[in-house]
C-alpha cells in the first residue's frame, strides 16, 4: 500500500506525457505539461512521507517525528515555477490565437 | 470595456474583498510560523482581484494603473534580492537578524505555543516582499489576460 | 566586507536584481535601462573574470548561501546548505556565458526601443545560465534551468506583430518544461535514495542501483534535449530562427549551459557507474547525428537564421562526440591517456570556439537582416561592397566555423580528428565529411548574401555600436585560432582537468 502514492504519480506522468505528444489543441497541451508538473510534485511529497508523523510545523510539535519539510520546500518552488510556466504557455497560446484564429497545432505550423 | 455582472453579485463580491484580504496578509504575517507564506498569501490576495475582474468588469483597473502594479512587483523583488545581499557581511541570504534581539531577532519556541510573530529574523521580512510580489504579479497576470482582445 | 569572497554569489544576484530594478530604472529615466544592464553585466563579467583567474589556477571555490561564512560548507560533516561549486569547467562556461551576454546587449541596444522588459528578461537569463555552471546541487539546477527557460521563451517572442516567434516560444516552452520536469524527477530520484541533492556529496555515495540508472537516463535525455542535439532538436531551429540576432547568440551560450550539466552529471555523478559505457555510446550517436543531420538539414534551407540553428545542432554534435568517446574510455587508464583526455579537451575546446563563432554568425546575420527587412537567402545579394566591415566579420565567422586554419574552429576540429580517430576511425572520418559540407554551405550563404546582383541600392554599414560587439569577437577568434597553445594551457586543460578529477571535486564539499 505504501507504494500507491508512487504509482499513482507514475501514472499521472505517463498520461501527461501522453498527452503533450498526441494532442493538438495548445490549450491541451498546456494542461498535459501542468499535470506531468502535478505528477513530478506527487513524487516528491510522497519521497518525504513517514507514517503516523506530523506536519513539520515547529509551533504545534508534541513530538519530533515529522514528515521531511525538504521535499515540502521542493514542491512549493516546483509549484510556483510551474504556475509561470503554464501563465506563460497560456498567454502565448492566446497570442497564438489572435494571429492565426485557431488553436489546433495542424493548422498553422512553422515550415520544417 | 466588459461591465460586470448583477448587482447582486458585485455586493457579495464587496463583502468577500475583506476576508480574503485578511486571511492573504495572516498567511503572509505568519509565513515562519504556520504553513504558507509570501508567494500563497500573495496568491490568495491576488484572488481578489481575479474576483474583482468578474464582478465588477475592468472599468476600474485604469484607476489602479498597470504600471503601479508593475512597480509593486519590482519593489518586492528588489527588497527581497537587497534583503538577501545585506547578508553578505556574513553571508550571502545570511540570516543576520536571528539572535540580535532586535525584531524579529527571537528563536522559534518549540512545542505547542500560540506562536509569536517577532521571531525567524529575515523570513518574515522576505515573505512580506514575496506577498507584495506575487499579488502584483498574479494581478497583473490576471488584468491582462482578462483585457486583452483575444478574436481575431 | 571582502568583495571577491562573494563573487561566486554576486554574480548571479547582480543581473538578478538588475533586472527586477528595471521597471522603477525606466520610470526614472528612459534611457537608464540600457545603462543599468550594460553596467551590471560588465561588472558580472569582472566578478565572473576574477573567479576564473582562481578556478583556471586550480583552486575549487565554494560557496555556502547563507552560513555563517562563505566557506562554512559542511558544518554538520555533510552539505546541508545551497551551495555553489565553481571549478574550471564551471569557470569555463561561466566566461562564455559572461562575455557573450554583455557583448549581445551592448549590440542589442540599438535595436531595442522600449527597452525594460527586454533587458529584463536578458539579465534573468543571464543570472539563470550563472546559476546553472554554479550551482553544486541538482535541485538548484532545476530552479535555475526554469528561469533560463522562462526568460528565453520571453525573449524568442519579443518581436511581436507576426505570429512564428509565438510558435517558435511555445514549442521552445513545452520541450524545456517537460525536460527540467524529468531533471526534478531524477532530483527526487536521487533524495528518496540517498537524503542528499548536493552533486559532490551524491557523487560519493551512489550506488548505482536501478533507480539512480532511471535518472541517470532521465538526466541524460532531457539535458540533450535542452542543448538541442538530434532527435532532440526539433525546437532549435524554430527558436533560435524566429528570437532576434542578439537572443539567438544568447541562446547559444544557454544551450551550452545545459551542456555543462550533461558533462557535470555524466562525469562526476556517474563517471564510475558500471554502465556508463552504454551512455557514453549513446553520447557519441546523439553526437554523430547530430553533427550530420544538422549539417544536411542546413544546406536546404532559404532562411539565413534557421540555416544558422541548425549548424549549431551539428556542432553540439562535435562537443557530444568528444565527451562520449571520453566517457566511452573513462574506466581504462591506458586508452583515456592516449586519446580519451584529448577528445575532452577538444569537445570542451570547441565549446569555446562554437560560442565564439557562432555568436559572431548570428549577430552578423541580424545586421543584414537589420538592413534587408528579409530573411530569405534568395532575396540577398551583393551585400560585400555596401557592408564591408559585416562582411568581413561574416567570413570571419565562416571560416572559423568550417574549421579552416587558422581560425579558431580548426584548433579544436584537429584535436577532436585526431582523439576520435584512435577511438574509431569511422567517426573521425564523419567528423571531417561534416566540416567540408559546413563549408560548402558557408560559401553558398556567402554567395548569396554578400556577393552577386544588389537587390536594394540604399543599404548602409551599420553603426559603430553594432559592429563593436562583432569586432570585439573577431579579434578573440583570431587570437584563440593563431595562439591555440596558450589557450589550451591556461583554460582547457585545466577544465578537462576538473571534469576527470572527481575527488578534487567532492572533496572541496565533503
Amino acid at each position: 500500500m505504501s507504494n500507491l502514492v508512487f504509482v499513482a504519480a507514475a501514472m499521472l506522468i505517463t498520461v501527461g506525457l501522453y498527452a503533450a505528444m498526441t494532442r493538438r489543441n495548445l490549450i491541451k497541451i498546456v494542461m498535459a505539461v501542468s499535470v506531468v508538473g502535478s505528477g513530478v510534485n506527487l513524487f516528491l511529497v510522497g519521497t518525504g512521507y513517514r507514517e503516523n508523523s506530523i506536519a513539520p510545523i515547529f509551533t504545534n510539535a508534541p513530538s519530533l517525528a515529522m514528515v521531511m519539510p525538504t521535499p515540502q520546500a521542493l514542491t512549493l518552488t516546483s509549484i510556483v515555477i510551474n504556475l509561470a510556466i503554464v501563465a506563460m504557455m497560456l498567454s502565448f497560446a492566446m497570442k497564438i490565437y489572435q494571429h492565426y484564429g485557431t488553436l489546433d497545432s495542424r493548422e498553422r505550423r512553422l515550415k520544417k | 470595456m466588459n461591465k460586470g455582472l448583477s448587482p447582486i453579485v458585485k455586493n457579495v463580491a464587496a463583502v468577500a474583498l475583506v476576508p480574503i484580504t485578511v486571511f492573504g496578509l495572516y498567511v503572509i504575517a505568519h509565513g515562519h510560523l504556520t504553513p504558507g507564506g509570501g508567494f500563497p498569501g500573495g496568491a490568495i490576495i491576488a484572488t481578489m482581484t481575479a474576483l474583482l475582474l468578474i464582478s465588477f468588469g475592468t472599468s476600474w483597473v485604469k484607476a489602479i494603473g498597470k504600471e503601479r502594479l508593475s512597480m509593486a512587483e519590482s519593489l518586492g523583488l528588489v527588497g527581497f534580492v537587497g534583503l538577501a545581499i545585506m547578508g553578505i557581511g556574513k553571508s550571502f541570504f545570511n540570516n543576520f537578524l536571528v539572535g540580535q534581539g532586535l525584531f524579529f531577532g527571537n528563536a522559534v519556541a518549540f512545542g505547542p505555543n500560540p506562536g509569536w510573530l517577532g521571531t525567524a529574523g529575515l523570513i518574515p521580512l522576505m515573505n512580506m516582499a514575496v506577498g507584495l510580489e506575487v499579488f502584483a504579479a498574479i494581478s497583473l497576470i490576471a488584468i491582462t489576460m482578462f483585457t486583452a482582445e483575444v478574436s481575431k | 566586507m571582502n568583495l571577491l569572497a562573494h563573487a561566486p554569489a554576486l554574480a548571479i544576484a547582480i543581473p538578478l536584481l538588475a533586472a527586477f530594478a528595471m521597471p522603477i530604472a525606466s520610470r526614472v529615466c528612459k534611457r537608464l535601462p540600457k545603462a543599468l544592464s550594460v553596467a551590471a553585466l560588465a561588472f558580472t563579467e569582472l566578478l565572473v573574470l576574477s573567479l576564473a583567474a582562481q578556478a583556471f589556477s586550480g583552486k575549487t571555490i565554494t560557496y555556502a548561501l547563507g552560513a555563517v561564512s562563505p566557506d562554512n560548507v559542511a558544518a554538520a560533516g555533510f552539505p546541508v546548505r545551497i551551495i555553489l561549486e565553481i571549478d574550471a569547467l564551471s569557470a569555463l562556461f561561466a566566461i562564455a556565458s559572461a562575455t557573450i551576454a554583455l557583448l549581445a546587449i551592448i549590440y542589442s541596444i540599438k535595436f531595442v526601443k522600449d527597452g525594460s522588459k527586454f533587458f529584463a528578461a536578458a539579465l534573468l537569463m543571464v543570472a539563470g545560465m550563472l546559476g546553472m555552471v554554479f550551482t553544486g546541487d541538482i535541485f538548484s539546477l532545476f530552479v535555475f534551468i526554469e528561469l533560463l527557460t522562462i526568460s528565453s521563451a520571453a525573449l524568442i517572442a519579443f518581436y511581436s506583430g507576426r505570429g512564428q516567434p509565438y510558435e517558435a516560444a511555445f514549442k521552445y516552452l513545452v520541450v524545456s518544461s517537460i525536460a527540467a520536469l524529468m531533471i526534478l524527477l531524477s532530483a527526487g530520484l536521487f533524495y528518496g535514495q540517498y537524503n542528499l541533492l548536493n552533486l559532490a556529496a551524491l557523487a560519493g555515495v551512489l550506488k548505482f542501483t536501478f533507480l539512480d540508472k532511471i535518472a541517470l537516463v532521465l538526466l541524460t535525455a532531457a539535458l540533450a534535449m535542452k542543448c538541442g542535439a538530434i532527435p532532440l532538436h526539433m525546437w532549435v531551429s524554430d527558436a533560435y530562427g524566429e528570437a532576434p540576432a542578439s537572443v539567438s547568440a544568447m541562446l547559444v551560450v544557454a544551450s551550452q549551459a545545459s551542456l555543462y550539466a550533461l558533462f557535470r552529471i555524466s562525469f562526476i555523478l556517474f563517471g564510475k557507474a558500471p554502465l556508463i559505457e552504454t551512455i557514453a555510446w549513446a553520447l557519441i550517436v546523439f553526437g554523430v547525428l547530430s553533427m550530420f543531420v544538422g549539417v544536411s538539414m542546413a544546406i536546404m534551407q532559404k532562411d539565413i537564421k534557421r540555416l544558422m540553428a541548425y549548424h549549431a545542432v551539428s556542432q553540439t554534435g562535435y562537443m557530444l562526440l568528444g565527451a562520449g568517446v571520453c566517457l566511452a574510455v573513462i574506466n581504462n587508464p591506458a586508452a583515456l591517456t592516449a586519446f580519451g583526455i584529448k577528445a575532452i579537451e577538444g569537445s570542451l575546446f570547441h565549446v569555446i570556439n562554437h560560442t565564439l563563432y557562432k555568436s559572431l554568425l548570428f549577430l552578423t546575420a541580424g545586421a543584414v537582416i537589420y538592413r534587408l527587412g528579409t530573411r530569405n537567402l534568395n532575396e540577398m545579394g551583393g551585400l560585400a561592397k555596401k557592408m564591408p566591415w559585416t562582411a568581413a566579420f561574416f567570413v570571419i565567422g565562416a571560416l572559423a566555423i568550417a574549421g579552416l586554419p587558422p581560425f579558431n574552429g580548426f584548433a579544436s576540429k584537429f584535436l577532436l580528428y585526431e582523439s576520435v580517430f584512435l577511438f574509431s576511425p569511422i567517426l573521425s572520418a564523419i567528423a571531417m565529411l561534416v566540416s567540408i559540407m559546413t563549408l560548402a554551405s558557408f560559401v553558398k550563404v556567402f554567395y548569396a548574401v554578400f556577393l552577386g546582383n544588389e537587390v536594394k541600392t540604399n543599404v548602409k554599414e551599420v553603426p559603430l555600436i553594432v559592429l563593436a560587439p562583432m569586432a570585439l569577437i573577431a579579434i578573440a577568434i583570431i587570437l584563440f585560432g593563431l595562439f591555440p597553445e596558450i589557450v589550451l594551457e591556461a583554460i582547457v586543460k585545466p577544465a578537462a582537468g576538473a571534469l576527470l578529477n572527481q575527488t578534487a571535486y567532492t572533496g572541496s564539499v565533503l
